[in-house]
């Protein structure tokens, strides 16, 4: 089988490569998919990186981006493993790219599956995603404070859930237990969605969704934001619930509690890319960035839109991978 | 009577013309996915997604969703006539559906499951159209210990119906168990059972646990007894759709409470699955012919059809009301809101009045194109078994491998299928019952997960279980079905056994 695989390989290499030849070049020379690009998400249905990478195909599809269709493909199984592998054992494919929440760091440090993002080819940050800490409407609590002298005096039973275990949710409520003593029952859930709902239902007493996994609840009167784990104020001034606009919530350190956490929406590509094949993907989500569809969706979801490319982003993902394997030892969440 | 007033609307919307041949393609797409094994409803909505960019989000919602509907009705035609459930809640339906083609009843076993699926979406329509508010309410109510205790009462009322010993029904759901605990554990995110093995990774998913236990195996079982279908004497004609029609009104009873168990299990996002396997359990237990349950009974297709569409399609409803997916499909049609610009949550309702009552109105007439669409194939459905066996089983063998690769496009799915299908040959051989191995493989590690959720929560008390109103009387539920049998037996010992009412 192994054979008619490679057969199959070098059958499809020198037919693109035959099919590139004898193509018109035109004085640029620029690569282009010559087969249908499958874009991988490491994560379930209904997630932020789902929503992206869906919005992401509509926007390429209506605005006839690309000569190839995009076929976006779930592999959530192992906590995005699936879908990480998927990529490394594609060496030499360029028809395949791939979105990224946090775990591209955190799955293979807290399973020990071998993959590690440099298996990877980087091609682009397209955005960094928020965190806010919510709250259910129900409740009293009006600011981070507030919430989190609520939480010291219930001593421990306060439940906090997050999307899955070991990962950024996780994290932050380990750095927020770490840094105001508060202690969390961690419940992981599915998806943000699921976890967003068991906060409506007043199952648990906070979670830290990403503001599009919520921002509908918070429209609807069930939910509130309190504060953002951000350096500093988002700048989206349009009303979007309860007379106030994204950038009237405070940052969580304003309010006292001092911590950071953005985590990456970038694109990655299978092993082997050449720089025209980076550049072409490049390109296409440069073009995306400037529709009006991206430009809601980064407003909805109250992002950091923050693009990066090339040595800077390999630099800043390198720089990201090393803090996030500090975060997982401290909070022993390292393979053993 | 506002709603009424909307639904009219929306059905203005949907009559028009090219929102009735986006309908009736939708149907024919969905028949043809739910057919193939493997590539389910989800799959296939999401392979055609792109295909309604170009259309307005209203009539893309409706071929969506009538791919959907089609799907639904296309997964009872291989389970009855091949013995392989496409999709998981198809499983129930191959008990009775299956042993009926056989006998040659093909025609009525599909007519019975095509009209059930009917019934059962027609009643979660009107429940959406009449209650969705209240509904979508009562779904928040689910946190994890009420979801335990729904996957408790699933396992319950299967547990102790099937006609094989009861040490092997356990045998057989442990290894279920084991195998669903295979993968990523999400409590912890630790891997179990992988041996090292990337490819295990991810676990053993159920449509190629399936795929190979039912579909392989019945091959393998078939080849041992002399190579034909039995059953070719099916009538083909569509009398029999008359005939079994005039047959269904007596299970009124039947579809009505699977009519409500699949509503129930819907809203709160159980799902399908449990419904049907829950909904036939009950079944058998209540019925006056439930000890022949098994060997194609009608009553056994009505069951789990019904409850099955039922959730199907009120599973819908959490999705536009919650923003959270009943089942993958509606995770997939979610996705399709999202790209049209439409934020999915509590305020659709309010926002997007126009799309809302919309695809409402589309599910019934979807519905109703659909039913008319696949009863007038039944008997081109029937005729397929009297292809030999010769040129059948080779195209289901690729349909089957096909529908393993496309699960996660991997070739390691196809040679799992076939191990499950020589597992699946074996454990048939030594009757062993298969049903419980694949409710354990499909609810297992579901049910794992929301019990330890819940003593999480409760810092390890069980008393979680009996905290409140709600999720007692699942609870209760669950354990009154289990000690059925036993309930029963001392009912009467107590009263005095009426004449004629019990046959064994």
């Amino acid at each position: 089988m192994k054979r008619s695989s490679k057969h199959f390989l070098l059958g499809a290499v020198a037919a693109i490569s035959a099919a590139t030849y004898f193509m018109p070049t035109p004085a640029t020379a620029a690569w282009e998919p010559t087969r249908p690009v499958e874009f991988i998400i490491p994560a379930g249905t209904g997630g932020g990186a789902d929503q992206m990478a869906r919005t992401i195909q509509g926007i390429v599809t209506k605005h006839n981006l690309m000569k190839q269709p995009m076929v976006v493909i779930n592999k959530s199984g192992g906590a995005g493993g699936e879908g990480f592998l998927d990529v490394k054992g594609s060496k030499g494919n360029p028809h395949k790219i791939i979105i990224t929440l946090s775990n591209l760091f955190t799955t293979p440090m807290a399973t020990g599956i071998p993959f590690n993002w440099k298996d990877l080819t980087p091609v682009a940050m397209l955005a960094l995603d928020e965190f806010n800490l919510w709250v259910n409407t129900d409740k009293p609590f009006k600011t981070a404070k507030e919430f989190i002298d609520a939480a010291k005096t219930a001593n421990g039973t306060f439940k906090m859930a997050g999307t899955g275990s070991k990962q950024e949710d996780q994290i932050i409520t380990e750095a927020i237990q770490k840094a105001t003593g508060a202690k969390f029952i961690y419940i992981p859930e599915r998806g943000g969605g699921a976890v967003a709902v068991q906060l409506v239902g007043n199952h648990v007493e906070s979670t830290v969704n990403n503001p599009i996994e919520a921002v509908a609840h918070w429209k609807g009167g069930k939910l509130r934001p309190l504060c953002f784990f951000d350096s500093k104020r988002v700048t989206y001034k349009e009303v979007v619930a309860e007379g106030k606009s994204w950038a009237d919530i405070p940052t969580c350190k304003e309010q006292g509690l001092d911590i950071v956490y953005l985590m990456l929406r970038g694109i990655f590509m299978s092993p082997g890319a050449t720089k025209e094949q980076v550049d072409f993907y490049v390109g296409l989500f440069r073009k995306v960035r400037d529709t009006p569809e991206w430009k809601k969706l980064m407003e909805d979801g109250a992002f950091n839109t923050t693009f990066m490319t090339g040595d800077a982003f390999t630099k800043w993902v390198a720089a990201e991978e090393k803090r996030h394997e500090e975060l997982m030892k401290a909070a022993g969440f390292m393979a053993k | 009577m506002e709603e009424l007033a909307n639904l009219f609307h929306g059905f203005a919307v949907v009559l028009q013309p090219f929102n009735i041949l986006v309908m009736v393609i939708g149907i024919l797409l969905g028949v043809i996915i739910g057919v193939l094994p493997g590539l389910g409803g989800a799959n296939g909505v999401a392979i055609l997604l792109p295909l309604t960019f170009s259309m307005s989000p209203t009539s893309a919602i409706i071929m969506l969703s009538c791919i959907y509907w089609g799907a639904l009705f296309g997964g009872a035609i291989t389970s009855v006539l091949f013995n392989i459930p496409g999709e998981p809640w198809s499983v129930a339906t191959t008990f009775d559906g299956y042993p009926m083609a056989q006998q040659g009843k093909a025609g009525e076993a599909l007519t019975a499951a095509f009209t059930s699926s009917f019934v059962g979406a027609l009643f979660a329509v009107i429940m959406i159209t009449l209650v969705a508010p209240l509904v979508a309410k009562f779904a928040l109510e689910f946190g994890p210990a009420e979801k335990f205790g729904v996957y408790f009462l699933a396992f319950c009322s299967f547990v102790g119906m099937s006609k094989e010993p009861p040490a092997k029904t356990v045998a057989s759901m442990m290894i279920g168990f084991a195998l669903g605990a295979v993968g990523l554990d999400q409590m912890t995110g630790q891997l179990r059972l992988t041996f090292g093995i990337t490819e295990l990774l991810i676990g053993f998913d159920f449509l190629i646990a399936v795929i190979g236990l039912f579909g392989i195996g019945e091959i393998l079982l078939t080849m041992e007894e002399g190579l034909s279908f039995k059953g070719r004497s099916a009538m083909i004609n569509l009398r029999v759709v008359i005939q079994t029609w005039k047959e269904l009104p007596r299970y009124w009873m039947t579809s009505l409470r699977s009519c409500l168990i699949g509503c129930w299990m819907g809203v709160t996002p159980a799902g399908a699955t449990p419904a049907s396997f829950m909904s036939y359990g009950i079944a058998k237990r209540v019925s006056k012919r439930g000890h022949n349950f098994g060997n194609g009974e009608i009553e056994g297709v009505v069951a789990p059809e019904t409850a099955a569409h039922a959730a199907g399609t009120s599973a819908l409803l959490p999705m536009l009301a919650l923003g959270v997916p009943g089942s993958p499909t509606a995770a997939v049609l979610l996705g399709g809101l999202l790209i049209w610009g439409l934020q999915p949550g509590p305020m659709l309702f309010i926002e997007q009045k126009d799309f809302v009552w919309g695809l409402i109105a589309s599910m019934y007439l979807g519905n109703v194109v659909g039913l008319i669409i696949v009863l007038t194939c039944v008997p081109l459905f029937a005729a397929i078994l009297r292809i030999p066996f010769s040129i059948i089983a080779p195209i289901i063998l690729v349909l089957c491998a096909i529908g393993a690769y496309s699960v996660h496009n991997s070739t390691f799915d196809v040679v799992m299928m076939l191990v499950f299908g020589v597992a699946g040959y074996l454990l048939k051989k030594c009757n062993y019952p298969l049903a419980p191995l694949v409710l354990a493989i499909v609810l297992g590690d579901k049910a794992e997960e929301s019990f330890r959720q819940s003593l999480l929560a409760s810092q390890g008390s069980l008393s979680i279980f009996w905290s409140n109103g709600l999720v007692g009387t699942i609870m209760a539920l669950g354990l009154i079905a289990l000690f059925w049998p036993m309930i029963q037996a001392g009912w009467s010992m107590l009263m005095p056994v009426k004449k004629g009412t019990r046959q064994e």
